[in-house]
């Protein structure tokens, strides 16, 4: 890993930016953690979905007399048990248990809480449905055309939902343009694969207030909703986050898995909990929203980008969650990565009978950098400029503000870029592949650019995206921080507790975390947006300074000092000046509470961000801080077998400021492997509705002895309102992987591909002129 | 489906009796019968390595293995190697290498690691990617995993973060 020092100086200090071991990693590397598969509450019962078998069907009848009779079954529920349900999730046109109609093969017919999983799924097996299939729309085309049938009632041309943007003339733009292209990409469906299976357990106490247990990335956003759905007020759920197997935004919604189990529960009186197989993992969470994108674009002789045209159908599935709404995040990429003055983005999603798409990591950032860098790529090739020149020529500077609002007060970008070209030789490394494409060697190699801009300061997307803080301070000097974020195995608790130790003058011994109640918590927006580290950060900073002020000013009142000559360090009051120890930290604590001052330090901070909501036209400045990244990929090609390998990833990342170097590392190598699978290996294959590979052997993560070298230099652009001067970064290391792979297969073999994923199979038919590029479908 | 068996081994060096269904797998036991619940399930198929443990010496997926089959042999999990030498050099070079990060995988990768250290000692890299081949993890990109069970491979030079564990 290699830092690139910035004109912003780095102030000293003793924590920030050094390798912080995780404060939880102990107990996850001795099986001591207990996830949620781990909880076994006494009394509880286990509970199985019975799931459609059929992918568009009438239900005609559901027969659970066989399964209500064998012994052990506690309850057997369908639609017609909760009358009282309502619809949940994003668009809120989605029943937890289905009624007259099934429209994917996900879809929850009946379910069983029973004494033990065994029963359960014997009693799923004696549940018989009679269904009445109906015609299948599984592709766009066919659910847009005219005359289609309606997935949703009053969902004309089953339109799920639709974005447009526009900025300046695009018309204008096109017709000062020197050269333009146009071309099609597809994005394909990959999911989340959690290594831990989505779970939930839920109990009701006599009065009727619930307790959860669930893996959930919002917790104070699924009160609300759980409190609609039991029509109860949200004050009387409580959540608990047991640690959970990875999330990578899978868990932002709620999903009917969770109702049901609350179901079961409310008519049982017991405790009942609900884990799913992985086969249901990968049939019935979400995936990624796959696109079809048309993306046309042009620039001047001199290399100035004009304008920027885009069109997306995205296939919806049967059901809306947030893969409906990436679009916001799509066209941050499209209108703002680089200056374009023109620009137009109309998308629509659409309802079909497949697998519905949620938020997954990067949020349509790798759909739609994919379009706009292979595009950067060709023009910057037709224009005979190279593609780094051509990048910078157009990259954002610090303090632009761009025509969709978006207010870039620290800006890397050109840093990014070329530390990530001149580390990774790209120039020199680019036009010697290209000069072997007449070589005889089978075997080719490639490297390839590509940039992302993602929100790095949160995004307000809520009525408020902050996040709130507790911090006690015991009579020992020992602290508990309490905060509404969540950890999500990203390693927020650690870098929350060395931000906290930082102001403190604390080592990280002296902290603990509790983050995952929301009897206890304060607010929290939730985990996602790469905005933990920057808005907790910021909130736990803000309560940490108040209790050094109350501390400072004590000490101050006590031994006549002024407060701002003094401060804490080593565990200690201390003389600004001389380093002077004056008290030892837990003994003047205790002098706080046990005399006649009667003291506690316990401070509270709420921080929200200054970013603003965008208005209807989505122009606004969303984030308070904006990440910044170029990864440069380079590969082998076998052009005998179509075998892609990722040989390399030098990757230059904006970040703001180092906090928890392990923990950022991490980070980003965890990004760029999600993005290798994106890229080469990852496909959830489904094929009329069905998800035809719905385990590990087909379904194809990256393993270890896959994984590319890994080149990480870190763009300290101190930002401004960052806490101790860092930007999020969870999201970014994902996004620009599969674009510059692309641009790399193209360097390697002079064959530019459109769709995803570059498997040896895509990629041997579209080497050997075997397949066709992607095409526009007017219909959709 | 209802027979019953009855099995002897040795669990984490400590004789077991008990009964079981004929179709239990070793992880069900080990979860759901033992309480040891470090052994994780990822997949169910042998594919993802989360609840490996060790027989008589041999990585192995308990998802794949009857109960019944454990009889007369001994078994590792991660509560037991843990706790040995090797456990605590490779929980350690986990910890503050930064290789963990959900924390799901890291069990079985913990045992699939001691098994590779006790069988390659001084390990290259090519060797220990091979070797952790068949278990899976979403958050670290293993490049981290790696490094903590090279670091491991030499005993007292995994200095990778300070902070550590709590004290």
């Amino acid at each position: 890993m290699h830092d690139v020092a910035k004109a912003r100086p780095v102030p000293a200090s003793t924590l920030i930016g050094k390798r912080i071991a995780k404060m939880d990693a102990p107990d996850k590397a001795s099986g001591k953690t207990r996830y949620i598969q781990d909880l076994e509450l006494p009394g509880a019962l286990h509970a199985k979905i019975l799931r459609s078998t059929e992918v568009h069907a009438r239900i005609v009848s559901i027969d659970t007399r066989a399964a209500k009779a064998l012994p052990g079954v506690h309850a057997v529920i369908t639609a017609a048990d909760v009358p009282w349900q309502r619809p949940i999730g994003v668009g809120k046109d989605h029943l937890p248990l289905k009624t007259d109609c099934v429209r994917s093969l996900r879809d929850e017919v009946a379910a069983v809480a029973a004494d033990s999983e065994a029963i359960a799924e014997a009693a799923l097996k004696l549940i018989k449905v009679t269904y009445a299939p109906l015609p299948l729309l599984v592709n766009t085309s066919d659910a847009a055309a005219p005359g289609a049938a309606l997935l949703h009632e009053g969902r004309a041309g089953n339109v799920a939902m639709t974005f447009d943007y526009a900025q300046g003339d695009v018309v204008k733009g096109e017709a000062e343009s020197d050269l333009v292209i146009e071309d099609v990409f597809r994005l394909h469906y990959v999911t989340h694969c959690c290594m831990g299976v989505s779970g939930v357990i839920a109990e009701f106490d006599p009065g009727g207030n619930l307790l959860l247990y669930s893996n959930t990335q919002v917790p104070f956003l699924h009160k609300r909703e759980f409190a609609e759905l039991l029509g109860i007020d949200p004050g009387r759920i409580r959540i608990i986050q047991p640690p959970i197997g990875g999330g990578f935004g899978s868990k932002l919604d709620i999903y009917p898995f969770e109702p049901i189990a609350i179901f079961l529960a409310k008519i049982t009186r017991r405790p009942v909990k609900l884990v799913f197989t992985r086969e249901e993992e990968f049939v019935a969470s979400p995936t990624r929203q796959p696109v079809l994108l048309k993306l046309r674009s042009g620039c001047r002789k001199d290399g100035t980008l004009t304008f920027r045209t885009v069109d997306t159908v995205h296939d919806n599935g049967a059901y809306t969650s947030w893969g409906a709404t990436t679009p916001f995040v799509m066209m941050q990429t499209i209108s703002s990565l680089y200056r374009v003055p023109h620009c137009k983005y109309q998308t629509k999603a659409i309802y079909t009978n497949n697998p519905y798409a949620g938020s997954f990591r990067g949020y349509g950032n790798l759909q739609a950098t994919f379009a706009v860098e292979a595009h950067m790529d060709k023009l910057a090739e037709a224009l005979g400029i190279d593609g780094l020149s051509f990048r910078l020529k157009n990259a954002q500077d610090p303090g632009e503000v761009t025509p969709q609002g978006m207010h870039f007060k620290s800006c890397g970008f050109k840093e990014c870029l070329s530390t990530a070209a001149a580390r990774s030789d790209f120039l020199r490394r680019q036009a010697e592949y290209r000069a072997r494409w007449t070589d005889p060697n089978p075997v080719k190699r490639g490297i390839g650019m590509a940039s992302m801009l993602h929100v790095g300061g949160g995004a307000k997307i809520y009525p408020s995206d902050g996040c709130g803080t507790i911090l006690k301070l015991d009579d020992f000097a020992h602290v508990t921080l309490i905060t509404g974020a969540s950890e999500i195995g990203q390693g927020s608790e650690t870098v929350l507790s060395q931000l906290v130790c930082e102001e403190l003058g604390l080592p990280m011994s002296a902290v603990t975390v509790i983050n995952n109640d929301t009897d206890i918590t304060p607010w929290d927006v939730g985990v996602h947006a790469s905005r933990t580290t920057f808005i907790a950060g910021n909130s736990a900073i803000g309560a940490a300074r108040k209790a050094k002020a109350k501390m400072l000013a004590a000490a101050a009142a006590k031994t006549g000092i002024a407060q701002d000559a003094l401060e804490l360090s080593g565990g200690c009051i201390v003389k600004k000046d001389s380093g002077e120890r004056l008290f030892e930290l837990g003994k003047f604590l205790r002098g706080l509470h046990f005399s006649e001052l009667a003291e506690l330090v316990m401070t509270t901070h709420y921080y929200e961000p200054p970013s603003k909501h965008q208005d209807k036209d989505f122009h606004g400045d969303v984030s308070a801080a904006y990440a910044w990244a170029t990864q440069v990929c380079e590969v082998e090609v076998d052009t005998e077998t179509g075998i892609v390998r990722l040989l390399k990833v030098t990757g230059a990342h904006d970040v703001g400021r180092v906090l928890n170097r392990l923990g950022i590392e991490g980070q980003i190598e965890g990004g760029i492997v999600m993005g290798q699978g994106y890229a080469i290996t990852e496909n959830l294959m489904v094929e009329a509705g069905v998800v035809r590979n719905p385990n590990f052997r087909d379904y194809k993560l990256i393993t270890a002895p896959e994984i590319p070298e890994m080149d990480i230099s870190f763009i300290e652009t101190m930002d401004g309102e960052g806490p101790q001067g860092a930007k999020g970064v969870g999201e970014a290391p994902a996004i620009c992987i599969a674009a510059a792979v692309a641009n790399a297969i193209y360097n390697a073999t002079g064959v530019r591909l459109y769709a995803l994923p570059f498997s040896p199979e895509n990629v041997y038919r579209a080497l050997h002129g075997a397949s066709q590029p992607p095409v526009w479908s007017s219909a959709a | 489906m209802s027979a019953s068996c009855e099995v002897a081994f040795t669990l984490n060096g400590v004789k077991r009796e008990l009964t079981v269904p004929a179709g239990m797998s070793t992880l069900e036991m080990l979860r759901e019968r033992l309480g040891l619940t470090g052994t994780k399930y990822g997949c169910g198929e042998g594919e993802c390595g989360a609840c490996t443990i060790l027989l008589d010496g041999v990585t192995v997926n308990a998802c794949l293995m009857f109960a019944v089959d454990c009889d007369g042999r001994e078994l590792m999990t991660i509560e037991g190697v843990s706790v040995s030498e090797t456990g605590e050099r490779l929980r350690d070079a986990f910890v503050e290498q930064g290789a963990v990060q959900c924390g799901f995988c890291t069990p079985g990768l913990m045992v699939q690691a001691s098994h590779v250290i006790a069988h390659h000692p001084g390990a290259d890299e090519a060797t220990i990617r091979r070797g952790i081949e068949g278990n899976l993890c979403r958050c670290t990109g293993y490049r981290k995993i790696i490094d903590a069970i090279a670091a491991a491979t030499k005993p007292g030079t995994n200095r990778g973060a300070q902070g550590a564990s709590h004290a």
